[in-house]
């Protein structure tokens, strides 16, 4: 490859002032002339038959424009095509506490408030249910009436390998449990969508989500309303992290109150809500049974997950595949089973969050690869080193592994932490740990079923030299307006800044399935790779004409196109512009991508986890342990990425930065745990993410394994960089007080009750962390218990 | 987001004119139309801890006065003793030489309040006067429906956390507070017709309905802190996170020397019951020793006795009476190798 002039350096995004200065205009920014607020009413009930919704008062009410109900908008809708259990607004049940259940539009947001206290809802209460182990015992009692056995959602068994062999020829087999708890995305922006529904019977939607095309296709199936009359323009989106990738009750509400009122209607969450609408990180027990040979070597993995879906589907498919999916691609696995099962409870939906169902498996195999490590004298950095999945290979679950950096990644770490030489030398206190993991570049079947690229690009060249770039894609704040802008430059021939990129605009712009699976600069960056090299040849041939030089002589860049052997014999950009549009009418250029067959197996479940190049990544921690009141302290987390080429440093950096961040946040204290129905702590104040004062020295290393098949060579770096740090931590709290946390968080709580210090009257533990399903500690009825109790003591109070 | 429920403000000039606002308007008299029944009548200073509530509706007043455009009503004075005037922000406070130098607690505690910008709005009057908290409580009115509401908000109910308790167990939350009692202040407090002064120790109860002292028509509009000779002092508090949580366990101490041996000592806690409380016996276990190892055990042991922290805030009960042992060992070592030349 010639040498790159944008890309690989360091480089403000294209939008980076403009989210600075504020001028970025997120969706609730928008204020369109005879706007209606909208308000959602929630369900204040776990699980209940809705008997009647009388919203008769709440209609009538000075400035209400109009109110609508699950009733109006009936059919069903979901982000996967073949499990769609959800409606914009319940219709009969009610599944959760804040599920949407009536919407109302009024001329200002106060009285939309005000209106909601005046609808009516009878609810007949159904028992709830709040746990794994529950949820797989009631027969009598179905979240979902489709549910098959018990309430379990789906339920998967893969195998891959002579297992009973490989486990026969094990020296060592270790066998363990692990909880992962559920976690949420907490982006800073809330969800917000307006919807305007116009005199031209079409309707357009602003709204702050990561799959505009999908959103787009949902629109359709519930409103009723063919697809060339819905427009959906994905605003910024300040954070979304996985949160915004399915289709929200408010996005549909906002649309059928615009339809109906032929109002603009925007509807904000407040932060509570954007607690309810979740799709966050499932609660996952897990139970890993691994054999290996004395020298570490793995013979066999037996993988189980038991997830915890919350009240509808959302991704929950995708997830309970992914759990298992992609243990395989980074150590070599001979013999593998997995199996998986996700439930209904009553709480809100679980989802895709940043490393999307593969976060919980990375953290329990990692620490449990530390503890075989232990048992067998070695050095868990070499120890990995040891048994890597070599690059160019295939998996035992049939994935295709192309580039494969995680050696080098361990490799670099060992140079920056000297982790071999101050494991377990630190003294009580002080610990150091180390994992790895690896993600996908995009997944590599789309989520319904056809033949289409997966991401489309069209590129537009004005008479001035000036660049417009359309792409499906959603600008989520992890750069991909500044991907898409760089690479169109950098094939192009001229800067970043003479590009104008229009993304997430159904109608303006060619399908890219959108910003989810890490899969943007690799597919939507070869999409807008390929329209650009058209156009670039169609430049390059009348600069050929006009300088007399073939065009295999030339290059372009800074503008201008020029001869190689002798750069000032050049042609601007713009000129070219204009004589090849003289030449052969407009400078239009479509390109598209879509991944390559056969990176997968061809069984059935073979759909999840393929992707056209693996992302792989290293993290060392380092953490003290305050031994008189638990409290953990992560110090600094080093994280080696390799992210194939970084088209931007400066950006892959922050992107790893963050991950690593949110990573820490999960693992020390960050948890979506209920009382009863009811989220414990449904605000910023009380759901402990971090602030910048809690964050670990973060130092990022990138590693650059250059892909065959990625634009410029590039792979992901926005979510795999998350996985390692939770068991990195997790393994450096070991090395610190040498007690296995084989739970999430860690908290100052448990950290006590290990060291035996938990109110003076405790015994020491070597381990944290569940005994198996349905241990006793999560009791599913205590919770409850507890509720009936205090609401007994209430009645009693009140009738005495 | 939340919306404010709509009230009417009042911007008096002086103290005595607030004061005489909130007996006209009804000060003590509940509204029971809007739901949960709250005061009609209420102080603002900063509002960095009443608007919140408000929007969560834990309390809904028809009319706020408000003590922003009250004359002199910020500033800190040092002559023989410290005046603080109830509506010095805390920044202000932290920030001031003279209370870093020698009231070191209170410019501790002031630092750690929240965050930089709820500190920069946040007065000193209103963190002493800061509502009780407990996370059946501080929840949007949304969740507290669902939940079937407390006895906070709903005489109704009984206590969530304890449903036999005849109080409210709502936890007191003040940064400041502690390392004012361990100074030993008192406040003054203002009514329509005179006013009074009362030691800040006697300004709480043991109630997280009715925590203080204080009449509802009276305002709190200065804050004194006797000479400080010879005292030392410091103040720590557990959180999660190093900005924006309240305390979940707290540890005030101050101590003065007579010579080598410990003449005087206070150590006082708060978020660890519905009262911050001054610990006596934790402080005459110090007096007369040179605060050796088991005197700062037997301080701390009287503290741990007297931490009666509920399961109404983040982190555990265990942990956090853990935490008021070992701050107050912390604090009192610290103040020992203060000491050392």
């Amino acid at each position: 490859m010639s040498e790159l002039s944008i890309l690989g350096q360091r480089r403000p995004k294209v939008n980076s002032w403009a989210h600075l200065t504020g001028e970025a205009r997120y969706a609730d920014d928008l204020f369109l002339p005879r706007m209606l607020y909208g308000r959602l009413l929630r369900s204040t009930r776990a699980h209940a038959r809705i008997r009647r919704i009388d919203v008769s008062r709440a209609a009538a009410h000075p400035g209400v424009v109009a109110v609508v109900t699950g009733a109006d908008m009936p059919a069903k809708m979901g982000i996967m095509p073949s499990t769609q259990d959800e409606t914009a607004l319940a219709v009969d049940k009610v599944r959760y506490v804040g599920e949407p259940v009536a919407a109302v539009a009024a001329l200002d947001e106060d009285t939309a408030y005000d209106a909601l206290s005046l609808i009516e809802v009878v609810y007949e209460d159904l028992d709830p249910i709040f746990t794994i182990e529950e949820a797989l015992e009631r027969e009598d009692v179905k979240i979902h009436e489709e549910a098959r056995r018990a309430n379990v959602f789906k339920e998967v068994h893969l195998s891959f390998g002579d297992l009973d062999a490989g486990y026969a020829a094990a020296d060592h087999v270790r066998d363990d449990w692990f909880f992962f708890e559920g976690n949420t995305h907490a982006p800073m922006e809330s969800h917000s969508a307006v919807a305007q529904y116009g005199a031209d019977d079409k309707l357009t939607l602003w709204t702050s989500t990561q799959v505009p095309h999908y959103l787009h296709r949902e629109l359709e199936k519930v409103l009723g309303l063919p697809r060339s009359r819905i427009r959906v323009i994905a605003t910024p989106n300040g954070g979304a992290f996985g949160g915004k990738s399915d289709p929200f009750g408010h996005e549909f509400a906002a649309a059928l109150l615009a339809l109906r009122t032929r109002r603009p209607v925007k509807i904000t969450l407040d932060r509570e809500e954007v607690f309810y609408a979740h799709r966050g990180r499932h609660p996952v027990k897990m139970r890993i049974r691994t054999g290996t040979k004395r020298d570490g070597e793995i013979t066999a993995v037996h993988y189980q997950s038991w997830l915890d879906g919350g009240a509808y589907a959302s991704y929950g498919i995708a997830t309970t595949y992914y759990t298992g999916a992609l243990l395989t691609v980074t150590y070599r696995i001979p013999a593998y089973k997995f199996d998986g099962v996700r439930v209904y409870t009553n709480k809100p939906p679980c989802g895709p969050k940043r490393g999307h169902g593969t976060t919980q498996p990375r953290y329990g195999f990692e620490c449990q690869l530390d503890k075989i490590a232990e048992d067998l004298g070695l050095d868990p950095l070499e120890y990995r080193k040891r048994i890597l999945q070599p690059a160019n290979s295939r998996t035992v679950n049939d994935l295709r592994i192309t580039s494969m950096g995680l050696g080098e990644c361990l490799d670099a770490l060992g140079r920056a932490t000297r982790f071999s030489d101050r494991r377990g030398q630190l003294g009580r206190g002080k610990g150091i740990g180390i994992a790895g993991s690896a993600y996908i570049s995009g997944a590599g079947l789309p989520i319904y079923w056809n033949e289409m690229p997966h991401s489309g690009a069209e590129i537009r060249i004005d008479r001035g030299g000036g660049v417009t770039v359309m792409c499906g894609t959603a600008e989520i704040g992890q750069g991909s307006d500044n991907v898409l802008a760089s690479v169109a430059a950098e094939t192009l021939g001229i800067m970043p800044s003479d590009v104008h990129v229009v993304s997430g605009d159904t109608s303006l712009a060619p399908v890219d399935l959108g910003s989810y699976s890490s899969r943007v600069t690799f597919m939507a960056g070869n999409a807008v790779k390929d329209a650009a090299t058209k156009l670039r040849s169609r430049l390059l041939a009348v600069a050929a004409e006009r300088l007399e030089v073939p065009a295999d002589r030339l290059l372009s860049a800074y503008r201008r196109i020029y001869d190689r052997a002798d750069p000032e014999k050049f042609l601007p950009f713009a000129d070219a512009a204009v004589l090849a549009e003289s030449k052969d009418g407009p400078l239009v250029a479509a390109g598209s991508y879509t991944p390559p067959k056969g990176i997968g197996g061809t069984f059935k479940g073979a759909g999840v986890g393929p992707t056209p190049a693996y992302s792989y990544q290293a993290a060392v921690a380092e953490v003290s342990v305050d031994l008189e009141t638990g409290t953990v302290t992560v110090d600094k987390i080093t994280t080696a990425h390799d992210c194939g080429r970084a088209l931007n440093p400066a950006n892959v950096e922050g992107q790893v930065e963050g991950a690593a961040y949110m990573g820490y946040g999960e693992i020390i204290g960050e948890e979506q745990v209920f009382r009863g129905g009811l989220h414990k702590k449904p605000s910023l104040l009380d759901y402990k993410i971090p602030t910048s004062l809690d964050t670990p020295a973060l130092e990022v290393i990138v590693v650059e394994s250059v892909d065959a098949e990625g634009p410029f060579g590039a792979k992901e770096a926005g979510e795999g960089p998350l996985n390692p740090v939770i068991p990195a931590i997790a393994n450096a709290v070991y090395d610190a007080i040498r007690v296995r946390f084989d739970e999430t968080p860690i908290t100052a709580e448990k950290v006590l009750d290990a060291l035996g210090k938990r109110d003076n009257r405790g015994i020491a533990k070597s381990r944290i962390g569940p005994e198996g399903l349905g241990d006793g500690k999560a009791d599913p009825k205590r919770a409850l218990r507890r509720l009936g109790a205090s609401t007994d003591a209430r009645e009693r109070k009140r009738t005495s | 987001m939340l919306r404010l429920p709509r009230f009417r403000v009042l911007s008096p000039r002086t103290y005595r004119e607030a004061a005489t606002l909130l007996r006209e308007h009804g000060a003590a008299e509940l509204d029971r139309a809007r739901g949960t029944p709250t005061l009609r009548v209420m102080l603002v200073a900063g509002g960095t801890d009443l608007f919140p509530n408000m929007k969560r509706r834990q309390f809904a007043p028809e009319l706020l006065v408000s003590l922003a455009g009250v004359r002199d009503a910020a500033g800190i004075h040092e002559n023989g003793r410290l005046e603080i005037s109830a509506g010095t922000t805390l920044t202000a406070v932290a920030a001031d030489a003279r209370v870093r130098e020698r009231y070191t607690a209170l410019a501790q505690a002031a630092e750690v309040v929240s965050t930089p910008q709820l500190r920069n709005m946040g007065t000193i009057g209103g963190n002493v006067c800061l509502d009780t908290r407990c996370n059946w409580y501080d929840q949007s009115l949304f969740w507290r429906t669902a939940e079937g509401f407390c006895m906070k908000t709903n005489p109704e109910v009984v206590c969530r956390v304890a449903t036999s308790s005849p109080l409210c167990l709502a936890v007191a939350s003040a940064d400041t507070v502690p390392a004012l009692l361990v100074l030993g202040a008192t406040v003054h407090l203002e009514d329509a017709d005179g006013g009074r002064e009362v030691a800040l120790a006697d300004l709480y109860r043991e109630d997280g309905i009715r925590a203080w002292a204080l009449r509802q028509d009276e305002v709190l509009t200065d804050v004194t802190v006797p000479r400080a000779d010879g005292w030392r002092s410091t103040y720590l508090k557990l959180r999660d996170r190093g900005s924006f949580d309240f305390p979940i366990a707290a540890v005030a101490a101050a101590v003065r020397h007579d010579g080598t041996r410990v003449a005087e000592a206070r150590v006082a806690i708060t978020a660890l019951g519905s009262r911050p409380v001054l610990v006596a016996p934790a402080g005459a276990a110090l007096v007369g020793t040179n605060l050796e190892d088991d005197a700062i055990a037997a301080a701390a042991d009287a503290v741990h006795r007297a931490a009666r922290p509920m399961d109404n805030t983040s982190g555990t009960i265990s942990q956090r009476k853990r935490a008021a042992r070992v701050f107050t060992e912390r604090a009192l070592r610290a103040l020992r190798a203060n000491l050392q030349p």
